[in-house]
């Protein structure tokens, strides 16, 4: 049985790509984000997943606006770096997992996601950056640590899906992966935000306690994220932080209690405020479960005890 | 057809790019969309009005493009993603794009960035702008603070009249 293991928050900033492929990450501009990474990609190394779910949104490179599909899960064997503008990104292409994708894609439109099949795709800065970030700089003749499957969601165009729309769709994904009959382990990525607005007289809008708050509620109450409607988001987090609810799908794809393994904030890069979360399934019986225990046991044992002094 | 008015449109400094302005600025985008092209930058460059005509575009979204108002191509239809493409041909960085939007040097939007940013405070909403400024005074000065207390003991009557 294939199973979800993590979920990674990442942001997705164009321009910590461009510092990694113009081998900028020294100067100490970037060296501040990068450093924030490096325990990530210690993490990511360990964990070695077979598959990675990657949720992000495309910018403009694979979807104009002839077809702007909320739902667009990818399907293909490969994924070419798409060209913004400045030539393609100088990454390997990313491989995808088609058997494992369309067991999801027919197992959550059964569910009644309605998801729009995608064989063909380029991917942008926004699934690239993130596997930077986890996986460190590869090139073009080199290749990803994993398979991906991409879900590109539709966060240009208002109204996105709503949060809630989101994390059921996150649960959707967890029951269509427990159901793939192949061993493997999934980790999950929510990508974009966090708070930034790039476009407009208010563009450079940051809210860095709204962020921590986003953060905070993501490892220990998200339904409570799910209740926020998408104003909240524009006018909190700007514009374009409306992007947070992709990191929504990944939680939704966690169990209900999870471990917070790492967390990295800082702004800016670029416009944007740079937000990244690694959670971990709870494990059943962990060594602090472990401990914790015997502290109920005792105070049980002590309660009983002023009971029976007191009868 | 006039836009219809939407909650959204009270965030400051903000145009919402919602399935309206992506109908009405489909010509827009598709413009933009078509930079990606070098050849098609080339031939844009060479006569840009003359290349715009491919796109049905409105006298005014044709205009904002030429001028390069990058707020007005917003507010009509176009969208940040995209309009950054025209940005990318005239040879700009995105932050020279951010600071000519914000109204705002380069040099200076760079700085607030580093700042952490431009503030939320008093950057929420055109009609409510005030009110957090009243909502400052009132911790100031304890006074205000009861006339407003009796402002909302006020209001909860009434609400619950309503009920």
């Amino acid at each position: 049985m294939a199973k979800i293991i993590a979920g990674v928050g990442s942001s997705h900033v164009p321009a910590i790509g461009a510092a990694l492929d113009n081998n900028r990450t020294e100067e100490p501009y970037w060296k501040r984000v990068f450093s924030g990474f490096v325990k990530s990609q210690e993490w990511m190394e360990k964990t070695k997943p077979d598959v990675a779910i990657v949720v992000y949104n495309d910018h403009a490179s694979a979807f104009s606006v002839d077809l702007i599909p909320t739902f667009a899960l990818g399907c293909a064997a490969e994924f070419p770096p798409a060209d913004e503008g400045w030539g393609p990104r100088p990454v390997p292409v990313v491989q995808g997992h088609p058997a494992l994708a369309a067991h999801i894609a027919q197992s959550v439109i059964l569910d009644e996601f309605d998801l729009t099949i995608v064989n063909k795709m380029e991917v942008d800065h926004g699934l690239t950056v993130p596997l930077n970030l986890l996986c460190g700089k590869r090139n073009p003749d080199e290749k990803w640590p994993f398979p991906v499957i991409p879900l590109a969601v539709n966060v240009v165009m208002y109204p996105p899906p709503t949060g809630h729309r989101c994390y059921m769709l996150g649960k959707a994904i967890k029951k269509a992966v427990e159901s793939f009959p192949d061993d493997l382990n999934v980790v999950i990525f929510g990508t974009g935000g966090l708070s930034h607005q790039i476009s407009g007289p208010r563009a450079g809008l940051i809210n860095s306690k709204w962020d921590k708050a986003f953060l905070d509620n993501l490892s220990k109450d998200p339904v409570k994220l799910t209740k926020i409607p998408h104003i909240d988001y524009m006018r909190e987090a700007g514009a374009e932080g409306i992007e947070m609810v992709m990191w929504l799908i990944m939680r939704g794809a966690l169990e209900n209690k999870v471990d917070e393994v790492y967390r990295f904030y800082t702004v800016p890069a670029s416009n944007t405020a740079v937000g990244h979360i690694i959670l971990e399934n709870a494990k059943r019986g962990s060594a602090r479960k472990a401990k914790r225990a015997p502290t109920k046991v005792r105070r049980a044992a002590a309660r009983t005890k002023v009971d029976r002094v007191r009868s | 057809m006039a836009r219809r008015e939407q909650l959204y449109d009270d965030i400051p400094g903000t145009f919402v790019f919602d399935a309206e302005r992506s109908r009405e600025g489909y010509g827009i985008n598709m413009f933009c969309m078509s930079l990606m092209k070098d050849e098609n930058r080339k031939a844009f460059k060479a006569d840009e009005a003359e290349y715009l005509k491919k796109f049905h575009l409105t006298l005014e979204q044709e205009d904002a493009i030429l001028k390069r108002n990058y707020n007005r191509m917003l507010e009509l239809g176009g969208n940040i993603y995209f309009t950054a493409k025209l940005g990318a041909t005239d040879g700009h960085s995105f932050q020279h794009l951010a600071a000519v939007m914000t109204g705002s040097t380069q040099d200076d939007y760079a700085k607030m960035m580093l700042g952490g940013g431009r503030n939320v405070e008093g950057n929420r909403s055109k009609s409510r702008k005030p009110a957090v400024k009243a909502r400052a005074k009132a911790k100031a000065k304890p006074k205000a603070k009861a006339k407003s207390a009796a402002k909302s003991r006020a209001k909860s009557k009434s609400s619950s009249k309503r009920k």
